[in-house]
């Protein structure tokens, strides 16, 4: 019994060991991130804000290293949410030196390691990240952002053939949302006896916005005028 | 019968009051027409308002397009249009009193019924010529000026948005919707001119009824909401907007969806049971009017 003990617990001090720094994880991100110069991905964009109705739009998504990036209609309305474009995981990552990173273990039921990334500039606008990796695969699978400016995001990426560039197929966007109102007079609505006012469990329901991308083009270039 | 309605058609028509709505129609579209070109970007900004902290800006000449400039046109106008059918429908029994040619109408070999039944149609296909122009003006000549583009529809509490290819129907809908309201209205300044004998009463009389109706309408007064405001064929002139009003599933507009097509439907027999009230009125009293001029 006493030998099994000391066999099971010499196997754990030797995982512990093998497992790697959170250091080493964020580089092994990082330099999958930074395999990606430039990319063009077409994407369909559903919104799921309570106080909106809005069919799916297509959208064109473009990004440029170090940090632009650049979110287009390509028909129909779209509602991208305010700040979105400007977090940027690759170029906040790639500031190396300018984060301090807390492991905070392993989520119980998903066993995705966390780590707080807790940015050193006082200027960036990432005020904390929380990222949920897949150590094996290298992904960061769930990031929640504090933002000094646009509150606090929450992204889910699912990654299909463009895992090996860290480029998701799916990313969820969760956000607070701020109430919706305008004066009746202008408006002039029809009662049509339906509720328009969510009830107060939706009410403050988060708003999410879901971006599923259909093709990538990786490093073909793409002009800086597009960004303008 | 027929020759009675050409008749009175081309009286209607040889009016120089009947041309001033379709003039006075045609002057304040192109002005709104040309503001929202030019300034169309405050008017997104309002609309937009309500969103502007949570999203990035949309830019407005995707919002701002044919369907949404249609809208905001029919959304100003459809209160007023309905006082310029007032002008005709008021003017079609009491302007042939006024001009002492009622009794010379009425000695003609047709029944009292059948010459209320030609003055109204005529005055029903004038509002419906006024309402098609509106519909070349308001959407097909804003279509042409800005283009088509999916729909926004602001509301109080929600941003409903539909694709370009779900729109048209809509408004189709819409108009036929619109034409049921305005001949409510030309019934009410029909009746009305029944009852006198000069055609500024009942003109004057409709466009107060109107005015007073839409101020209650629009007053958000809990105790009139209640008890005066669903009867009021005013509030049920609005049911255009019902079209416009669309379903979602987890936030996603299910395309050809109305919202609630009841309450539209049902709009739409109240405003038919008031112009059948209206109509029923002014042929039992012209029935029995002593017409005397």
């Amino acid at each position: 019994m006493k030998k099994m003990f000391i066999i099971i617990l010499a196997c754990c001090m030797v995982s512990e060991l093998l497992a790697q720094t959170p250091q080493e994880l964020v580089n092994k991100i990082k330099a999958k991130l930074e395999k990606v110069n430039d990319y063009t991905a077409r994407g369909k964009l559903k919104t799921n804000v309570v106080f909106i109705k809005a069919p799916i739009a297509s959208v064109k998504v473009y990004y440029k290293k170090p940090d632009k990036m650049k979110i287009v209609n390509e028909n129909g309305i779209s509602f991208i949410p305010k700040g979105s474009v400007n977090i940027n995981l690759a170029k906040f990552l790639s500031a190396a030196g300018n984060y301090e990173i807390v492991d905070a273990g392993k989520e119980p039921v998903t066993g995705l390691r966390i780590l707080k990334l807790l940015p050193t500039d006082e200027n960036s606008d990432i005020v904390l990240s929380t990222l949920y990796i897949d150590e094996k695969a290298e992904l960061i699978k769930k990031a929640k952002n504090t933002t000094r400016d646009n509150g606090t995001y929450e992204l889910e990426m699912t990654y299909g053939k463009y895992a090996t560039y860290g480029l998701p197929d799916k990313v969820i966007f969760s956000f607070n949302t701020k109430d919706y109102k305008l004066p009746k007079g202008v408006t002039f609505d029809y009662d049509d006896g339906s509720e328009q006012k969510p009830d107060d469990n939706l009410k403050n329901k988060k708003g999410k916005v879901e971006i599923t991308y259909s093709e990538y083009l990786i490093n073909k270039g793409v002009d800086d005028a597009i960004f303008k | 019968m027929i020759s009675l309605l050409k008749i009175e058609i081309f009286k209607i028509f040889k009016k120089p009051r009947t041309y001033i709505a379709f003039a006075v129609i045609s002057l304040i579209i192109i002005l709104i027409q040309i503001a929202l070109k030019f300034g169309g970007k405050e008017y997104v900004g309002l609309m937009m308002s309500g969103m502007g902290d949570s999203f990035e800006e949309i830019p407005t000449k995707i919002v701002l397009n044919g369907y949404l400039v249609c809208f905001i046109i029919l959304n100003l106008l459809l209160i007023h249009i309905p006082i310029l059918v007032a002008l005709v429908a008021g003017d079609a029994i009491a302007g042939e009193a006024n001009m002492g040619t009622l009794r010379l109408i009425a000695s003609k070999p047709v029944s009292r019924i059948q010459l209320l039944i030609v003055k109204f149609t005529a005055s029903v296909i004038y509002t419906l010529m006024l309402l098609i122009w509106v519909a070349f003006l308001a959407l097909i000549v804003s279509i042409a000026l800005f283009g088509v583009n999916w729909l926004g529809v602001p509301r109080e509490l929600q941003f409903n948005v539909m694709e370009s290819d779900d729109v048209l129907w809509r408004y189709a809908l819409a108009f036929c919707f619109a034409a049921i309201g305005l001949i409510c209205v030309a019934a009410l300044a029909f009746m009305l001119s029944v009852f006198s004998d000069n055609s500024i009463g009942p003109i004057v009389v409709t466009v107060c009824v109107i005015i007073v109706f839409t101020i209650l309408t629009q007053l958000q007064i809990p105790f009139y909401d209640e008890t005066i405001k669903p009867y009021l064929f005013t509030t049920h002139m609005l049911g255009w907007k019902g079209f416009f009003y669309v379903k979602a599933v987890d936030g996603v507009t299910q395309k050809g969806s109305i919202e609630n097509l009841s309450a539209i439907l049902k709009s739409a027999a109240v405003l038919i049971g008031y112009t059948a009230v209206f109509l029923g009125i002014a042929f039992w009293y012209f029935k029995r009017k002593n017409i005397l001029s």
